[in-house]
């Protein structure tokens, strides 16, 4: 059937921010599904709330709404731009629920809104784990045995009948949370409580334990004409009982029968067509148990998913392109095979390769949360590699997810027996180390049986790592390291380093070994059929192999090193601006992408020219260069957009001769490093935060004595602000060192630090700013100028902020303009810089300048209407800014030399505390800090602060209160500040709850307030419940706790910890007490208005940076209805 | 390193090793799997990633060179209920990194051993893609295998050189007719499962080279499968007055099998319901006056889309085949065409199957005489079974109808 001629516009739903469990793949399976509906020339509007998205660029959609996705604001887009159909498939578990919102309030009948791609029944079906059981049966499958209850009582009684452990899973969430293994009744009281809470229709799922069964993955596809393929089978290397999105994962399945396989074929494709998804992608879980071959369907996605994002990756068939075509009518026989560009859609892929994925996590942001792999997801990104075996895969695999402890290490002696028994303890237990430590097992002697019986995991995969271990053997007896030893270490995927450490020689050396011996890697294609038909993507991987496919190009290429696998501080955001790169620089260049990450829209084979999908270290980066040297002219490499993981390759590929653009590595060292970034604040006369470094704990002491407290520690190399602490006293510092060294007691006096630890001047009540510029060698592009709205102290990534700033004067704006050029200067940039600079007493300090890309490029693109990042692409490639001016790619003026009535942008981090629970199993403290722990952003955007305030806080989680009970605790040095906006709240017709101490100042002022027990107090004579108490009940709407004093500091951690676990507003500052007083008092006023970016952005629209004439005295757009 | 012959350069080989060399003088070196010695006959690829055991016992794999395109081959040993036939047929087995250990609760033995069990000759370690694309470019290509005591002496071309001389004599398929050696011996019968001794309606089964799932197919259907012999005539086939005739798969080039033609004819004359299966599709084509042909690099796989012309439905199904027959018709494909055989003698025919990569006819269904026949393998238990459920009802329809009209 052709395209439906029915449909002439349609509302796609993205998935808000990036949070664990729902990330970049959301961009890219919406990102592909805009293109396809608008190259089939239908009126797009597209509502997402995250402004790092590809998606969200203008030119993806016809209307793009960066909105909150609540169903009350996606309702009023649907009134005003009136769709014929809502595609709710491609934008996560968050599209979902949102459709059926709306579907169930009667907003898609009254509006007369076809939902297409899946219907609420069999959302249902999918989504309710009672009903989804059901379906199974009537495939004639099994699912586990359980029970579905509705509250603790029924748990308990289910306990009895399933005996432990038990699994919870609670309906119609995503990325397993709220779900957990209870072992005991105690472990089930706490699990049940916060599934119960997490459901939307509180109600979970009690499960018998299917532990330790090999689980795997089948991704089906299916269109109207009831046409069924499964793209790709995946086999997770961890068993049952570690999230899918947690565990090592291959594709394809690697120990299935064939039999075994259609088994699992057939199941889902009977399930899908049960379930009734109409068209589009799903994804099935499957349990196998390793000896007897039971099958039990654990669950089934109604929708593309985080591992159909994968499949497509892996396999070159892309499901979320196909799911859009077969949304609107097309089926499988009509759609072409984009990579034989001769065969139809309708087949199953199959490949020649194999395919690991491998998660990455982020545990050291989270100190106190315990390490463990369970069945709640807590990766925050992931790497994908190709490899013509296994081995060359995963040891591929391992090296792009870029954490130097996650590698197998065959250098130095092999663990003693001790320790290898001691490992095959500690591997019982799942963890983000665990195949590291099976590895070391292996190293130092631990049998198979053994490993397998310790973990679970497949004898096959074990027997890999066996022969890993034969191979490192090999290198370091063999008495000469020849072409025959370097051949076969290179087919199992040993890296230079890792042989240089076998045989302690340096990389380099190994290297050019390697090359004497003329030992390379071939780049195979990734095209769907193992080789059958011709392929004429390219999309290219490395193997040592004989034969390589690169096809010879007549034009020169640039290559564009991508940012790798997602971790907190290094995101979704790096990635937008290198496809923007590529973008920008297709017309003169052939763009080739080098990344590894299977999440992203910079991977699509359709976004550069090529794509190699290959780890992002020296080596690999090498050998692809040489590769695209010999198909043509290698104009450039570009390192700056894809953050710190090829930032730091930039001084070694230099030195190896290739043409690195944009700023040099020895500028990019200048403001990397703290004394030659020194020099040029002096050179510029700009003033910085007073520091000092120290090697011991004595030193440290004298510099902060010197310096004066407060103090910043931070260990002196650090991304993303790791290990970074606010110290107040000596006590502190002493405390945050021996951390630091591990080393207790008086011995730590003099003990040698591991790293220097530079110590900052604190500025304390500053306000932080951040600028995102482009320079060419001579002129300076302001991109934007933010106003944090918390104090520094608080990482830039995680504090919110807003755009133009709302307290800065002219003058200091024209100071930052002056400052920022001057650093841009004497650095040396050529493309974009960003610096945070802190106000404080009137003094503009400079805390931090990175010559690269920033976090906040796609927001300041978004919020201006000026495409940053390509613009800095074209600088990089030897462009001017006022050629860029002229060619209308830059506005005339800087972008923030807005129209009076530009739009004011809040952007707003969304944080992941709820996924990481302490040993006790307690949630992790919620505060923030200097240290980064945001996964994501949104974007709120009005026409004046209030209003684009309560936007962003309904878009990062569940918005501020309308009415109802908000408490009240603060630090001492808050008390001052706090009387203004409490009163407000009063008159605002909240009831005020607080602790003795703020009460008294409260009541002094004459506000009234009722005093709570602190939960140190423990519950009144009555039976009074506290705060804590309070706040579980849910009798509190939101919480306002500045973290004060040490003795404070615990009470504050439990009102915290369950303010998020109960999803309330939280308030950590005070800047964020007024803005979101403000923002309810916005609120309050109506509904919110939505206005897309395309209207922003036409002329009186508020964005007239972009035009060559600033607008006077345009009134407001006129929302068309 | 996959090469032209004359570049083949290097060491002497050691015992381990084994030598590929194909017609067109093409050669890769490699390690020798499975038994050690000569391995010679046309060298296919096969995309399927799971079922290396049932492609290697497929007997329509007798007299070729199997290459998986999956690179890790024997992950899950021998498991001998999953087996297609009681042997090995493939003559020879190319793959990129071979198991070092079966890893499955039903394995019985090893791949490795079972190769050297049964005396089959393989190559490791090669760049099966590369081998894949050349197969792809220059079509299907005899092979040899060479290890242990035939690896040449002397290294370099002109060790190869007479490798290469009796990969050039050895026999191709293609003017080949095979069922005879992979048929079975004598005739026999299956009863329909479940009722041993309910005398169900009775297929004669022509077998010409099959696998042994594919008599599950009628038993399930309650149907009794009397089988024969492929060297059977049509005496044979005719006697006992079957309700149902079916010619199933097996290897060979069709055009060589003109016996099995002439007993396809006397069913069709007699209009007993026919089943046409693979190499049994080919021979109602030819039956019904098609011409057949050799396919540039043949069908093998499990992931082929094949088009239900009437419905339009696309099923994902099993190919494992280097000949096809010619349509009937140019386009429209799918309409009825008078069949040519003596100026259309069995009346007209169309096209019910096609595939959806090239074309290729991959069913046929007669319209005035109760026959039809599929290319691809329906599966059992699959949604591809419709053709056996098609025939099914042909027969009972049949029946019904002499009942009729001997009521009449
Ligand atoms: N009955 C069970 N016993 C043990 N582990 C289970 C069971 N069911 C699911 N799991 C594990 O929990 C993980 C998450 O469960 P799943 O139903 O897939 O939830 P989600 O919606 O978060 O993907 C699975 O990947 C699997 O490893
Ligand atoms: N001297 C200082 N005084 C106050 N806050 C600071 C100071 N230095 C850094 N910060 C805070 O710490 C955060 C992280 O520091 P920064 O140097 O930007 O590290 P990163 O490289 O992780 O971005 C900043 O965003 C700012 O809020
Ligand atoms: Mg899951
Ligand atoms: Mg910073």
């Amino acid at each position: 059937m052709p395209r439906r001629s029915d449909l002439s516009s349609v509302l796609v739903i993205g998935s808000g921010p990036i949070v664990i469990g729902q990330a970049a793949e959301f961009d890219y399976s919406g990102t592909q599904a805009c293109r396809v509906l608008r190259d089939e020339g239908l009126r797009v509007i597209l509502v997402n709330s995250n402004p790092a998205t590809i998606m969200t660029d203008p030119e993806f959609a016809d209307a793009t709404y960066i909105e909150p996705i609540t169903p009350d604001v996606v309702a009023s887009i649907i009134a005003k731009e009136r769709p014929d159909a809502i595609l709710p498939t491609l934008g996560g578990q968050t599209a979902l629920n949102t459709a059926i919102a709306l579907d169930e309030s009667g907003v898609l009948a009254q509006y007369e809104v076809e939902m297409i791609g899946v219907n609420t029944a069999s959302i249902h079906l999918a989504e309710d784990r009672e009903a989804f059981k059901e379906v199974v049966e009537r495939c004639g499958a099994e699912s586990a045995r359980s029970s579905i209850v509705q509250s603790m009582e029924g748990a308990l009684q289910a306990a009895d009948e399933l005996g432990y452990p038990i699994v919870v899973r609670p309906s119609f969430t995503m990325g397993g949370l709220g779900s957990g293994i209870a072992h005991d009744e105690t472990d089930l009281r706490r699990i049940v409580g916060s599934g119960l809470h997490y459901s939307p229709t509180a109600e979970v799922l009690l499960e018998e334990s299917i532990l330790g069964w090999k689980e795997y993955e089948l991704e089906l596809v299916r269109d109207s004409a009831d046409n069924v393929v499964a793209v790709c089978s995946i086999e997770n290397i961890d068993p049952v009982g570690v999230h899918t999105g947690d565990s090592i994962t291959v594709a394809p399945a690697v120990t299935l029968t064939d039999q075994e396989f259609q088994k699992l074929r057939d199941v889902g494709i009977a399930i899908i067509r049960e379930v009734g998804v109409d068209t589009g992608g799903c994804n099935i879980q499957f349990a196998l148990h390793p000896h007897t071959g039971r099958v039990v369907v654990i669950e089934m996605n109604p929708r593309v998913s985080r591992s159909s994002a994968l499949a497509s990756k892996a396999t070159g068939y892309p499901i979320a392109k196909i799911a859009a075509k077969l949304a609107i009518g097309y089926t499988l026989d009509e759609i072409t095979n984009d990579i034989t560009g001769t065969t139809p859609a309708a087949f199953e892929p199959t490949m020649d390769y194999v395919a690991v994925k491998v998660p990455r996590f982020n545990f050291e942001k989270f100190p106190a949360a315990e390490p463990l792999l369970t069945t709640t997801m807590k990766s925050v990104g992931e790497a994908m590699a190709l490899g013509r075996n296994f081995t060359e895969a995963l040891q591929k695999g391992l090296r792009s997810i870029d954490t130097p402890e996650i590698a197998f290490d065959y250098s130095g002696p092999a663990p003693d027996a001790d320790r290898t028994a001691e490992l095959l303890e500690q591997i019982a237990t799942p963890t983000p180390e665990r195949l590291i430590q099976v590895q070391q097992a292996v190293r130092g002697g631990a049998r198979l049986d053994q490993i397998v019986a310790a973990t679970g995991i497949d004898p096959w995969f074990v027997d890999q790592l066996l022969l890993l271990q034969e191979v490192a053997d090999e290198i370091a007896a063999t008495p000469r390291l020849d072409a025959d030893v370097l051949r076969r270490a290179k087919r199992h995927g040993f890296s230079d380093q890792q042989i240089g450490d076998i045989r302690g020689l340096s990389e380099a050396t190994v290297r050019e070994l390697r090359h004497a011996f003329g030992l390379h890697p071939v780049y195979k294609t990734v095209d769907t059929c193992a080789g059958e038909f011709p392929a004429i993507m390219p999309y290219y991987y490395s193997s040592y192999d004989t034969q390589t496919e690169v096809a010879p190009r007549k034009r020169p290429a640039v290559l564009i090193l991508g940012s790798g696998p997602n971790r907190i501080g290094q995101g979704i955001e790096f990635d937008y601006s290198c496809v923007h790169a590529a973008l920008a620089l297709q017309d003169r260049y052939e763009t080739v992408m080098v990344n590894c990450n299977p999440e992203t829209v910079s991977t699509d084979y359709d976004t550069a020219d090529r794509l190699y999908f290959e780890p992002l270290t020296l080596e690999d980066v090498l050998e692809v260069y040489r590769a695209e040297s010999a198909a043509g002219e290698v104009a450039g490499v570009i390192v700056q957009l894809g953050g710190q993981t090829p930032l730091s390759l930039a001084a070694d590929l230099e030195a190896a001769g290739l043409p690195i653009w944009g700023t040099s590595p020895s500028a990019i060292d200048a403001a990397e490093h703290r004394g030659q970034f020194g020099q040029v604040l002096l050179a510029a006369g700009l003033p910085a935060p007073a520091f000092g470094t120290a090697i011991s704990l004595e030193q440290a002491r004298q510099v902060a004595d010197q310096i004066g407290y407060p103090v910043l520690v931070r260990p002196s190399y650090v991304l993303g602000g790791r290990g970074m602490e606010i110290v107040y006293d000596e006590e502190q510092l002493t405390d945050y060192l021996r951390r630091a060294t591990g080393v207790s007691g008086s011995a730590a006096e003099h003990a040698t630090l591991p790293a220097p630890v530079l110590v900052d001047r604190f500025l304390d009540q500053a306000i932080e700013v951040d600028v995102d510029a482009i320079y060419d060698g001579e002129e300076l592009f302001l991109g934007g100028v933010m106003e944090h709205i918390e104090e520094a102290g608080i990482h830039s990534g995680d504090s919110s902020c807003v755009m133009p700033p709302i307290t800065l004067s002219d003058s200091m704006v024209a100071r930052i303009r002056e400052s920022t050029e001057a650093i841009a200067r004497e650095v040396g940039v050529r493309g974009l810089l960003n610096i945070q600079f802190a106000l404080a007493a009137d003094v503009l300090y400079v805390l931090e300048a990175n010559p690269r890309a920033s976090r906040t490029a796609p927001f300041v693109s978004k919020a201006t209407g000026v495409a940053l990042a390509k613009a800095a692409a074209l600088v990089m490639s030897g462009m001017s800014i006022a050629q860029l001016r002229s060619d209308g790619v830059l506005p005339a003026q800087d972008a923030i030399a807005t129209s009076p009535n530009a739009p004011i942008a809040v952007k707003e981090a969304v944080l992941p505390f709820k996924r990481f629970s302490t040993p006790k199993g307690n949630v992790v403290d919620t505060v923030l800090g200097p240290e980064m722990r945001s996964t994501g952003e949104v974007m709120g955007v009005d026409v004046d602060f209030p209003l684009a305030f309560a936007k962003s806080q309904a878009a990062a989680f569940g918005g501020l209160p309308m009415s109802g009970t908000v408490f009240v605790s603060v630090a001492d040095r808050d008390k001052r500040s706090l009387v203004l906006p409490v009163s407000r709240l009063v008159e605002l017709g909240f009831t005020i709850l607080a602790t003795a101490g703020t009460a008294s100042v409260l009541n002094r002022n004459g506000i009234p307030c009722t005093v709570v027990r602190k939960a140190s107090d423990g519950p009144g004579p009555d039976g009074q419940g506290t705060i804590v108490d309070l706040i579980r009940a849910g009798q509190v709407d939101m919480v306002i706790n500045t973290p004060g004093s040490r003795r404070a500091r615990a009470d504050g951690h439990d009102i915290r910890t369950a303010t998020t676990v109960a999803d309330r507003a939280i308030v950590t500052t005070m800047q964020q007490f007024s803005a979101a007083v403000q923002g309810i008092e916005a609120q309050r006023r109506g509904p919110f208005a939505v206005r897309a970016l395309q209207e922003y952005a036409r002329p009186g629209g508020g964005l007239a940076a972009v035009e060559t004439r600033p607008v006077q005295d345009a009134g407001p757009a006129v929302d068309e209805a | 390193m996959i090469r032209a012959l004359e570049t083949v350069q290097g060491s002497a080989y050691g015992p381990d090793e084994a030598l590929l060399v194909l017609e067109d003088g093409t050669a890769a070196r490699g390690r020798a799997y499975g038994a050690k010695g000569r391995a010679a006959g046309d060298m296919v690829f096969t995309t399927s990633m799971t079922g290396y055991q049932e492609v290697l016992t497929d007997p329509r794999h007798a007299g070729q060179i199997v290459m998986m395109t999956a690179p890790h081959v024997g992950n899950v040993g021998m498991i001998p209920e999953d087996s297609r036939s009681g042997r090995i047929w493939a003559s020879g087995l190319i793959v990129r990194d071979p198991a070092r250990r079966a890893s499955h609760w039903r394995a019985e033995t090893e791949l490795d051993a079972e190769l050297r069990a049964q005396d089959v000759v393989g190559i490791a370690e090669v760049d099966t893609r590369a081998l894949t694309r050349h197969l792809r470019d220059h079509g299907v290509l005899r092979a040899g295998i060479f290890s242990g005591p035939h690896l040449p002496s002397v290294p370099g071309p002109q060790g190869i050189q007479p490798l290469l001389a009796q990969v050039r004599q050895s026999a191709a398929i293609t003017g080949t007719a095979l069922s005879e050696q992979v048929s079975t011996a004598a005739a026999y019968t299956l009863e329909p499962d479940g009722n041993p001794d309910q005398q169900g309606p009775t297929v004669a089964v022509l077998d010409l080279g099959m696998d042994t799932r594919t008599l599950r197919a009628l038993t399930g259907r309650g149907l009794r499968a009397h089988v024969l012999p492929a060297a059977a005539g049509a005496d044979q086939v005719l006697a006992g007055d079957p309700d149902g005739v079916f010619f199933t798969n097996g290897p060979g080039d069709p055009a060589e099998m003109d016996r099995a033609v002439e007993v396809a004819r006397a069913v069709l004359a007699a209009k007993i319901p026919f089943l046409g299966l693979g190499l049994g599709h080919q021979i109602l084509g030819r039956a019904l006056g098609l011409e057949t042909y050799a396919l540039h690099a043949g069908h093998r796989g499990r992931n082929h889309p094949v088009q239900e012309l009437d419905t339009g439905k696309v099923l994902i199904t099993t190919h494992n085949h280097g000949f096809a027959v010619q349509a009937p018709t140019a386009e429209p494909i799918a309409e009825p065409a008078m069949s040519p055989y003596e100026g259309g003698r069995f009346g007209r025919v169309r096209v019910s199957h096609v595939s959806l990569t090239d074309q290729v006819v991959e069913g046929l269904e007669c319209v005035d005489v109760p026959a039809l026949s599929v290319q691809f393998h329906p599966g059992a238990g699959h949604e591809a079974g419709r053709p056996y459920d098609r025939f099914a009802a042909m027969i009972s329809t049949d029946a019904a109808t002499r009942v009729a009209s001997e009521e009449n």
